[in-house]
């Protein structure tokens, strides 16, 4: 249960920056974000938000994406 | 130490997409750098100088001036731009090929000036934007476009390790190295650079922070196993840890 009050976190992946590295993959504890086979403009498959009610907002893959595609409001 | 909690693009990265490949630690860098200098507020007055090298086009990613310098000249460079205008926050931002093979000369005269000014020291054990050829900074061993059987110590010698060289030149005042491998060495570079920084606003003197970084293209490997190649490998040899502090 989320504390009362609390406001869900939400991640917000660009597509189009994504290179899909899959950094935010590996490191995300609780597999919130998953693969794809979605191709963006430049021929990546970029990651997806899978998962969204598991995350915390740790910000594990906002740390580890090169790209700057990850945003977690 | 304020680690900040606001997980979108800083305002001194520009919106402009990164031309280096998937997996590449220089865009962490430069996120944190960005990061630092916007928690400093020192955006308006900042000068960076790129390499020549994959962060060649860094003027395009960041949001403040930066400057380019010839094949391993920026800490040349940072010392006019820094004796000219002392008031602003001047850093340099170089690779191993840069810093460590051509402009080995102006990196340790820069240092033994003790020039108050912030380095950026990017390794990942080869030349990465030539297509991955042997390094001074290349691990014994390792295989890479010009060394195919791997480097050997009696025929090319052995890694430079550019903090422990400098460490022994008086006009070197905070040397480190750090990590990009996992989102705990993340925070911990963070933290460096924001000490590199605050020392040179704080006016006491050269400060050089090495950041071991991913180079899957280079290295012919995953993201994935290039982060823990840094971990099992690259560590080893070039062990993380404060190298020199003489700020406090």
């Amino acid at each position: 249960m989320e504390p009362a009050g609390k406001k869900k976190p939400i991640v917000i992946i660009d597509a189009e920056r994504c290179k899909g590295c899959e950094l935010c993959i590996v490191y995300c504890a609780r597999k919130v974000l998953g693969k794809t086979k979605n191709i963006n403009k430049a021929g990546y498959n970029p990651a997806v938000v899978a998962d969204p009610d598991k995350c915390t907002a740790c910000g594990f893959c906002y740390l580890m994406c090169p790209d700057n595609a990850i945003e977690i409001k | 130490m304020s680690t900040s909690k606001k997980y979108k693009r800083p305002e001194s990265l520009q919106e402009t997409k990164h031309l280096y490949c998937a997996g590449c630690g220089h865009g962490i860098i430069h996120r944190l750098v960005a990061e630092v200098i916007d928690e400093l507020g020192v955006r308006e007055k900042t000068i960076g100088i790129a390499p020549v090298g994959c962060a060649v086009f860094a003027y395009d990613y960041f949001n403040f001036d930066v400057t380019e310098a010839p094949h391993g000249r920026p800490p040349a460079v940072a010392t006019g731009i820094k004796r000219v205008m002392p008031d602003h926050v001047v850093f340099t931002y170089q690779g191993d090929g840069d810093l460590a093979a051509i402009g080995t000369a102006e990196i340790i005269h820069a240092a033994n000036r003790g020039e108050n000014i912030t380095v950026i020291f990017v390794n990942n054990t080869n030349y990465g934007m030539t297509g991955g050829q042997m390094a001074p900074t290349t691990l014994i061993a390792q295989k890479t476009a010009t060394s195919p059987f791997g480097r050997s110590a009696a025929n090319e010698g052995y890694p430079i390790k550019v903090c422990e060289l400098l460490s022994s030149l008086e006009g070197t005042k905070f040397l480190a190295r750090v990590a990009v491998d996992k989102p705990g060495n993340v925070l911990q570079a963070k933290k460096t650079l924001l000490k590199a920084f605050q020392n040179q606003l704080d006016k006491k003197g050269f400060s050089l922070v090495e950041v071991l970084s991913m180079c899957p293209v280079g290295w012919g490997m995953t993201p994935q196993a290039a982060c823990k190649r840094i971990q099992e490998e690259v560590t080893k040899i070039f062990p993380l840890g404060v190298i020199k502090d003489l700020t406090v």
